[in-house]
């Protein structure tokens, strides 16, 4: 651990700890008040934004709101959709990219240094770019289904999971992470006559640890917080995410009590499940960053 | 022997076989809705339409980034001198003598100004096919340039702030952090309420810092504020995310250079200055790029709370890309802007790449 050492008055520590306050204060605000307000009746909620009131549990305080926002959307059903599709395609992006990379990283084949760099460049690809028609390959997309083969993947669970499952930021970081293991473990389990798959599963995923940890967390949030792709592809509300779900507390004589609610009730739990694994979410960014 | 590891690792058709999923998908979803996008932006497709799609070349690019420029002297009277209007300004003619039905200007045809300058007598104006995407490119390119050095700078700060050895230390990284893994759809959504006209908190804050001297302001409905209030909150939300990245730069410094520089009697800048600063080099690369690819790629913040307006202060690229494209159902028009988008950025990495090759 490099820290910049100084001589520490203690005028300099409390000058040091005044500065660390006043960031803390600004990145904890917005959140705070949406939390506080979540809680008030839309007049006072209102009005409460003139003083600090706006971040205390003040006046009149109630879960009517929570009750109301429950009533006005299908709120159960955003949150399991939104859990649904988040979890599993970050299971099968990580066994999905870290096969691949273990291909790129231990195995030689024809092609392999060609693809490898087509899928880095893709990186430079932004989403919004390839939305438009990306919509119109996955209208055309088959599926077999009990009814026989239909077209079009609209409003439905897969076409917000298939499309995300390979990426290239996931297969960089296995990558990154693959060419760090010691290439004689892999030459010494070939030699005792190991399958690749057998080689990936027992020995490699196990150590993979980190990487697993890492991979998980950018694509949980990257998911969890998708927009621009559910709105396109999901009209049915069977099959809407949270983020989607947004959109029914500005119809129909708007509660802003009600949409402190609902943005509460979606963002707190990733709240929570970053507080309790902070370590790990910010090992998992600041890995992204180490190698370059 | 020294084949006989190659041999060992050689495998075609397995390796082949445990890449392709990942390739597979990757093909279907990036690489061939990719292709599709420069394909339409040569023709004029749309979602629906009962005119079969036809090829039109690179009409749907002039329409786009055609841009004149048209020097107007001002009007004169008899005499000679120069016509003024009731501001005591000089008269020019008329612009759509110019752009409407004029032989002798056929390439002004159905211009529209985008912004004009005066020079000397004479005033220039600068006329394009599509101003709402002009302003789009330029508020693009605004905000990338701001936000990659500032966004980049303000991080480094926070890093090197929480790279301390003060105790509770962590809480404050916990705490810089916790915008990052908020949607940026829901901290739109909360900086409409901070944002708000008549009694929004940031206009409180500041009335009651100034004994309310200060006059509250619309920051979304103005359209000199708009886009640099969207550019803080985007500040607010990722700096964390960056202060991270530079968090481990400067942990894999190692320790010993900084004693070196103490022994040497080194000022706190001086150590910043030539230990940490040089040691970050790598890292400062990494930054900058992902900071301005996540800054071309400005959408649902403009979504949720201007939709590009007022008067296209906020309109980018990819809001212009998803409006036509998706909204509108004009496809083409779309792509093409996805298309400029990518070659700007392939440029930019290219550029970046290139310079970054030099150093090592």
């Amino acid at each position: 651990m490099a820290t910049v050492e100084g001589k520490n008055t203690s005028l300099d520590r409390t000058w040091r700890y005044a500065l660390l306050i006043i960031g803390a204060v600004i990145f904890i605000f917005p959140l705070l008040f949406m939390v506080m307000s979540s809680l008030k009746p839309d007049q006072q909620l209102l009005s409460d934004t003139g003083s600090l009131r706006a971040f205390l549990p003040v006046g009149d305080i109630s879960f009517d709101n929570y009750f109301g926002a429950f009533r006005r959307a299908p709120v159960a059903t955003f949150i399991f959709n939104s859990v649904l599709v988040t979890g599993v395609t970050v299971v099968l992006s990580l066994f999905v990219c870290s096969l691949a990379a273990f291909a790129f990283v231990f195995m030689n084949w024809r092609g392999r240094d060609f693809v490898l760099a087509v899928i880095i460049a893709t990186l430079i690809v932004p989403f919004e770019t390839i939305a438009i028609p990306m919509l119109i390959v996955v209208n055309n997309l088959p599926w077999l289904s009990g009814d026989g083969v239909t077209l079009g993947w609209l409003n439905t669970y897969r076409v917000q999971i298939v499309p995300f499952v390979a990426d290239g930021l996931t297969i960089f970081l296995f990558v990154q992470f693959f060419k760090d293991l010691p290439r004689e473990l892999i030459e010494a389990c070939r030699v005792e006559g190991a399958t690749w798959f057998q080689i990936y599963w027992r020995v490699v995923m196990p150590l993979s640890g980190p990487v697993l940890a890492t991979g998980a967390i950018l694509k949980f949030l990257a998911m969890y917080n998708q927009y621009l792709w559910p709105l396109m592809v999901t009209q049915d509300e069977g099959f809407r995410p949270v983020m989607v779900g947004l959109q029914y507390f500005f119809q129909l004589n708007p509660v802003w009590g009600e949409l402190m609610a609902y943005l509460s009730v979606i963002t707190v739990p990733v709240l929570a499940f970053y507080l309790f694994l902070q370590r790990a979410f910010i090992a998992s960014i600041a890995s992204t960053g180490v190698k370059g | 022997m020294a084949a006989t590891p190659t041999r060992l690792l050689s495998s075609n058709r397995a390796g082949w076989a445990m890449a392709a999923p990942a390739v597979a998908l990757i093909l279907l979803f990036i690489i061939v809705p990719f292709a599709l996008a420069f394909g339409f932006s040569f023709t004029n497709q749309r979602l629906f339409s009962p005119n079969p799609t036809q090829w039109v070349g690179t009409a749907n690019f002039e329409r786009l980034l055609g841009v004149s420029t048209l020097t107007l002297e001002p009007e004169r009277d008899a005499s000679g001198a120069v016509v003024l209007d009731d501001d005591g300004q000089p008269e020019y003619p008329r612009l759509r003598g110019y752009t409407r039905n004029n032989p002798d200007y056929p390439h002004l045809q159905g211009k529209q100004e985008w912004f004009s300058f005066g020079w000397g007598e004479s005033r220039v104006y600068v006329l394009a096919n599509d101003v709402v995407f002009m302003k789009s490119l330029r508020n693009t390119f605004l905000f990338v340039l701001v936000v990659a050095p500032l966004q980049g700078g303000l991080a480094l700060l926070l890093a090197v702030m929480i790279n301390q050895k003060l105790k509770g230390i962590n809480f404050f990284r916990t705490v810089y952090f916790m915008p990052v893994v908020v949607s940026i759809v829901v901290v739109s959504l909360l900086w409409r309420f901070i944002y708000a006209g008549d009694n929004g908190l940031l206009n409180s804050a500041l009335s009651w810092l100034t004994f309310g001297a200060f006059k509250p302001v619309d920051w979304l409905g103005n359209p000199a504020t708009a886009l640099p209030a969207i550019i803080v909150m985007s500040i607010w939300q990722a700096v964390g995310f960056h202060m991270v990245i530079w968090l481990a730069g400067l942990q894999s410094i190692s320790p010993t250079l900084y004693e070196a520089a103490n022994i040497e009697g080194a000022s706190r800048w001086q150590a910043f200055r030539y230990v940490t600063w040089p040691g970050l080099r790598n890292t400062a690369v990494l930054v900058l790029i992902v900071i301005t690819m996540q800054a071309f790629a400005l959408f649902a913040q403009i979504d949720v709370m201007t939709k590009g307006g007022p008067v296209d202060s906020t309109q980018t690229m990819v809001f212009q890309a998803v409006e036509r494209g998706y909204r509108k159902q004009d496809i083409a028009a779309g792509s093409v802007i996805s298309v400029v988008l990518f070659l700007i950025v392939l440029t930019i990495s290219l550029v970046q790449g290139y310079l970054t090759l030099e150093k090592k």
